[in-house]
This record gives C-alpha cells, sequence and structure tokens, in this order.
C-alpha cells in the first residue's frame, strides 16, 4: 500500500478535522435541548448544566457509545462492498461528516428543526448509495434504523406517559403530596440509575478494562441505583420549603422537590445524549482512521477508544463554547414544563435513548424527548402545546434525509476528484 | 441565535391570563356594592366613582380577553379544550359587561330604591358579589387543576367549591323571589317607568349571579373530560 503513505496524514488530519467539527456542532447545538428543559424549570443553574452536562456527555461517550458508533461506522453500509477499494470508504465518510456539518450549519442558521442522526444516516447512506452503488447499503440496518425513529418518540411518549400517571397516583394526587415526593423520589432515581447501569454494564465497558458477567452486572447496577436514590434523598433533605409559596400555589413546595431530582435526570440526559449522538461525529471518524491506517477493510476490528474520547472532548469543547448561551436562551423560554413534568419527561427519554444506544440504534434525541413532553401532555399535565412546533419537526426528517444526502454525493466525488 | 424547537413547543399558557382576566372581572364588580350603597345613601360621589371603576374594570378586562384570544391560535394541544376555555372567558367577559350595563342604568336613569327594599337589595347585591368572588377562586384552581391533570383530590376540592358556588347562586334567587314580591307590593305606589326599570335592576344584578354560576359549570364540564 506505497500509495497510501502520502495520503495517510492528510486523511487522519482530515478525519479529525471534520469530525472535532461535527462534535462541536453536537455539544454547541443539540444538547442545549438535553439540558434547556431543566434549566428551564428553574432545577438548575446554567452553570451547574454545563458542569453536569460536560461530565455525563462524557461519561456516555466513553462510556456507552460504542454500540452506535459502531452501526454508523459500519453497519448502514455493507462493508463487502468496500473491500476492493477501501478509498471509497474513506472519501465516503470524509464526505459524510461535511455534508452533514454543513447541513446542521444551514439548518441552525435558518432555524430549522433538524436532527445530526438524521443528517449524519442521510449522508452516509446517500455517498453509499448514488456513490459506490445500491448494494453498497445495508438496506436491512438503514430499515431498523428508520423505523425506531419512529418508534423512540412513541415509546418514550408511552414511558412518560406511564411515569407522570404514577407520579399522580403516589404524590400529586393524595392528601399529603409533599411527604411522598419526599417518600417516592429516590425510587424514581433508583430506577433510572439502574436501568441506565445496567444498560451500560452489560455492553460497554470491555473497552475501559471492566468486564462483568454471571450476574455481577445487576449486583453492581442495583448498587449504584441505590447509591443514587441514598444521594437524592440526602439532597432533598436539604430543601428549604417556602411556606407562602404553597398558598398562592399549592405545589410550589412538591415541585421544589423535583427540582432537586431533576438535577440527577438531566445528568442522565447528558448520558444518554453522549452514548447516542457521540457517534455521528465519531462514527465516520473511526471508519476513516481505519481504512486510512490499515488500508484494508477491518471489519472486525472495535472502535479505537480515544476516539470515543475525541468525540467526547469535542462535544464538551462545542459545549463551553457556544452551547451555553444556547441553554440560556432555551432555558429562558421554558418556563411552562415544572419541575414534576419535565422530570418525568427525561427520565424515559433517557431510559429509551441509552436503550437505542445499548441496542446500537442512532435515534435523535429531540425527537425523543418531543415524544416523551407530548406522553405528559396526553396525561393532561402541560398547560399548552404548540402542535405545529411537533408537526415540524417530525417532518424536518423527511427533508433533513435528502438533504444529506445529496451534499455527501457531492463532497463524495469532489474528494474522489481531488484524490484519485 | 438560531431558534429552539424544544423551547417553540411550549405555548404560552393560557391559564395565567384566564385567571387575570376574572380577577379584574371581581375587582370591578366589587363596587356593585359601593353602587348600591351610593343609591341607598343618595351619595352621588359614590355613585359615579362606583360607575367608573365597573367601566374601567370593563375596558381593562376586554383588552385581555383580546390579548388572551390572540394568544390561543388553534394548533395547541391542551389539558383543556380550546371551546371550552374561550366559553369560560366570554362567560367572565359576561359578568363585567352586565355590571356596566347596571352601572349605567343607574347613573343614566339616576335611580333610586324604594325605602322598604333598600336592607334587602343590598343582601342581595352583596350576595350577587361573593358569587363572583366563589366563581373567581373557582378559576384560580385552575393551576392546581393542571399540576394535578384534572385528576384525584384536587378535582373533588373545587367539586365541592362549585357546590358552595351553586348554592350562593340559589340564594341569590331566593333574594330575588323577595325583592319582587315587595315591589309588586309597591307597583301602586311608584312611577310605572320606575316599577319597570327597578324590576329590570333586579333581574340584571341576578344575572352577575348567574353568570358566576354559568362559569363553575363550564368549569365543571372541563373536569367530566
Amino acid at each position: 500500500m506505497e500509495f497510501l503513505s502520502d495520503t495517510t496524514g492528510i486523511y487522519l488530519l482530515l478525519a479529525a478535522v471534520f469530525g472535532i467539527f461535527m462534535a462541536w456542532g453536537i455539544g454547541a447545538n443539540d444538547v442545549a435541548n438535553a439540558m434547556a428543559t431543566s434549566v428551564g424549570s428553574k432545577a438548575i443553574t446554567i452553570r451547574q448544566a454545563l458542569v453536569l452536562a460536560a461530565i455525563f456527555e462524557f461519561a456516555g461517550a466513553y462510556l456507552a457509545g460504542g454500540q452506535v458508533t459502531e452501526t454508523i461506522r459500519k453497519g448502514l453500509v455493507d462493508m463487502q462492498a468496500f473491500s476492493a477499494n477501501p478509498m471509497l470508504l474513506v472519501w465516503g465518510m470524509l464526505a459524510s461528516l461535511l455534508a452533514a456539518g454543513l447541513w446542521l450549519l444551514i439548518a441552525t442558521q435558518r432555524g430549522w428543526p433538524v436532527s445530526t442522526t438524521h443528517s449524519i444516516v442521510g449522508a452516509v447512506v446517500g455517498f453509499a448509495a448514488v456513490g459506490v452503488g445500491m448494494d453498497a447499503v445495508n438496506w436491512e440496518t438503514v430499515a431498523t434504523t428508520a423505523t425506531s425513529w419512529v418508534f423512540s418518540p412513541i415509546i418514550s411518549g408511552f414511558v412518560a406517559f406511564m411515569i407522570f400517571m404514577s407520579i399522580q397516583k403516589l404524590v400529586l394526587d393524595t392528601r399529603t403530596p409533599l411527604q411522598n415526593a419526599i417518600k417516592y423520589g429516590p425510587f424514581y432515581l433508583f430506577m433510572v440509575g439502574f436501568v441506565l447501569s445496567l444498560l451500560t454494564v452489560k455492553k460497554g465497558l470491555k473497552h475501559v478494562g471492566l468486564h462483568f458477567d454471571g450476574g455481577m452486572e445487576f449486583v453492581l447496577s442495583i448498587a449504584i441505583g441505590a447509591v443514587i436514590a441514598v444521594l437524592g434523598r440526602i439532597l432533598i433533605g436539604r430543601v428549604k420549603l417556602d411556606m407562602a409559596a404553597d398558598k398562592r400555589f399549592h405545589y410550589a413546595s412538591v415541585e421544589r422537590i423535583f427540582a432537586v431530582l431533576m438535577v440527577f435526570t438531566a445528568s442522565s440526559m447528558a448520558f444518554a445524549h453522549g452514548s447516542n449522538d457521540v457517534a455521528n461525529a465519531v462514527g465516520p471518524m473511526a471508519a476513516v482512521i481505519d481504512v486510512a491506517k490499515s488500508g484494508v477493510m477491518a471489519a472486525q476490528a472495535n472502535v479505537p477508544s480515544w476516539v470515543l474520547l475525541v468525540g467526547a472532548i469535542g462535544i464538551v469543547i462545542g459545549l463551553a463554547t457556544f452551547g451555553y448561551r444556547v441553554i440560556a436562551t432555551v432555558g429562558h423560554d421554558i418556563t411552562e414544563l415544572t419541575p414534576s413534568r419535565g422530570f418525568s419527561a427525561e427520565i424515559s427519554t433517557a431510559m429509551t435513548v441509552v436503550l437505542a444506544s445499548y441496542t446500537g440504534i442512532p435515534v435523535s434525541t429531540t425527537h425523543t424527548l418531543v415524544g416523551a413532553v407530548l406522553g405528559v401532555g396526553f396525561a393532561r399535565g402541560i398547560a399548552a402545546i404548540d402542535l405545529r412546533v411537533v408537526g415540524g419537526i417530525f417532518m424536518s426528517w423527511v427533508v433533513t434525509l435528502p438533504a444529506g444526502a445529496l451534499l455527501s454525493v457531492l463532497f463524495f466525488y469532489l474528494l474522489r476528484g481531488i484524490f484519485l | 441565535m438560531p431558534k429552539n424547537h424544544i423551547a417553540g413547543l411550549f405555548g404560552k399558557s393560557p391559564i395565567r391570563p384566564l385567571q387575570e382576566h376574572m380577577y379584574c372581572v371581581y375587582k370591578g364588580i366589587k363596587y356593585l356594592i359601593v353602587l348600591v350603597e351610593g343609591m341607598n345613601t343618595s351619595d352621588e360621589e359614590d355613585i359615579k366613582a362606583a360607575h367608573q371603576a365597573i367601566v374601567e374594570a370593563e375596558h381593562i378586562a376586554d383588552t385581555m380577553k383580546k390579548d388572551l384570544r390572540h394568544n390561543l391560535p388553534r394548533g395547541f394541544f391542551m389539558p383543556v379544550d380550546r371551546r371550552d376555555l374561550l366559553d369560560v372567558l366570554w362567560m367572565q367577559d359576561q359578568i363585567i359587561n352586565q355590571a356596566k350595563d347596571i352601572a349605567g342604568m343607574v347613573v343614566g336613569r339616576n335611580m333610586r330604591l324604594p325605602e322598604s327594599m333598600r336592607e334587602t337589595f343590598l343582601e342581595y347585591t352583596k350576595r350577587c358579589v361573593a358569587a363572583v368572588k366563589q366563581a373567581l377562586e373557582v378559576i384560580n384552581e385552575l393551576d392546581e387543576l393542571v399540576e394535578t391533570g384534572f385528576r384525584g383530590m384536587e378535582v373533588e376540592h373545587v367539586e365541592d367549591m362549585l357546590k358552595e358556588l351553586g348554592r350562593i347562586e340559589h340564594e341569590t334567587d331566593d333574594y330575588q323571589v323577595v325583592l319582587r314580591n315587595t315591589l309588586f307590593g309597591l307597583e301602586d305606589s311608584m312611577r310605572a317607568t320606575d316599577v319597570m326599570f327597578t324590576y329590570r335592576l333586579i333581574e340584571w344584578t341576578g344575572r352577575v349571579a348567574d353568570d358566576a354560576q354559568r362559569v363553575g359549570s363550564r368549569l365543571q364540564l372541563m373536569l367530566a373530560r
């Protein structure tokens, strides 16, 4: 592979630059959706949101981001089709990163509600189908992914509906809602902690050198869930209640309890987002690095963990340079979502997204969150939801797929022209 | 700054503006008592001040009503039906409109009540105002209802309040019967036009309580959904 030696460096550089650009974009914009609900319901300050987001985006990406990265890297396309000329994959993945990044930039400027996930999937499928051939696309995986885009908001909506109904039954519709909030709140935290750590431990910890099996993952997850629940209980105990506010609005104190609990759900949202969306930047990057370094299709190789690290760092940089402003603006706009609602929606979104990450399906965190909010709305929990916005959000992926694909094909031919 | 889509998802809650509108209505309605007291003591200043206050409240309420209507476009998904909400708003507005008509008639015709009716009529007016106050308190429970998702204890609590509203309205009906009887006995001793307008005053004042109760019944329909 002599011809590679001159260009390997260039490819690696391009992959890193495009990948970090994409990760930066995700951190700068997408994360805001995950964190803004907590900021909007006054559960946490912007500064706290930033710190939590940075820690848990990073943790999610590094610990649980592997599966989706695999799907983006080599699940959507049929690796056999590239074995004859691996360079096609390099150009294609670079083109995809560039296309998705550019499309996101355009969409963000115009205020269109597009998802990073949809952009990158559209781009990867686009270059493979048009640039290489219809056989180069693994249509089965694409179909599964597209189906999951329909089902992830529905599932998360249903779960949010159930969780909110249970909160009503156990806490809000009782004679002593405040005591019940303090009593049952930690149980919800246990549930989130347990589900998230179980899904993470079961699949994701090999690359950090930890290996669990034979029921140990259950023990560990229960322990993590319990620690989170106890931590939540301690924080609840420190809440100062304002009885005057209770006079104006009977549930003011109850909501303050939920506001504290939301610190945890916000963290799990960030974790979930990191576990799923970091792949949008890292997946193509990993594919390029693989081929560029070895010159052959390495279908067996795992994603090197330092690549996940780079993606996670990119997200955190995006968050720190630009994301906080978005969170501030958005948080300011969301005032109608009270903590008990935000709590329900975030629990459900985090669990749904991490489940998707576990199975390696790239889903849109934003859409999943929208589904959850609608679920709470169906339980008559939110004063007003603008359905036109919902329509716009769900219509956007119909546009994003061909747009991402078209740009990606364009860049693919451009890169091939330059390097061939 | 790009607009955000999660933020756009949440419409402005119509509950608070609806409550503020009702509060404005109640603040105006309270002046009906001042108006009747002014009539009873022939205090022109009081009557004028009450009239002014009611007209002002009606004007503010009208602006609030229009604002709320503009902020409630179609396509909003709400725990209460959009039409129910607009109906309640319209009924709340009817209350203060009725008061404005009453005050206008009293001032315009320089009305005075017959001596023997004065005490009872003041009580009657106070009960009508109490009905509006009760309706306001019911409307003030709307945010608690949204909080509990229109279920459970809070619904029971509001239903009790609605029963109380019904009871107050019933009381005003009783007063109305008494007042009509008294007026009937006085008919021959009064100018025919005064008789006519006094009947009308009784009826219109009663409508204030009726409308307050209609606000309540409409809310009951929302609960039943």
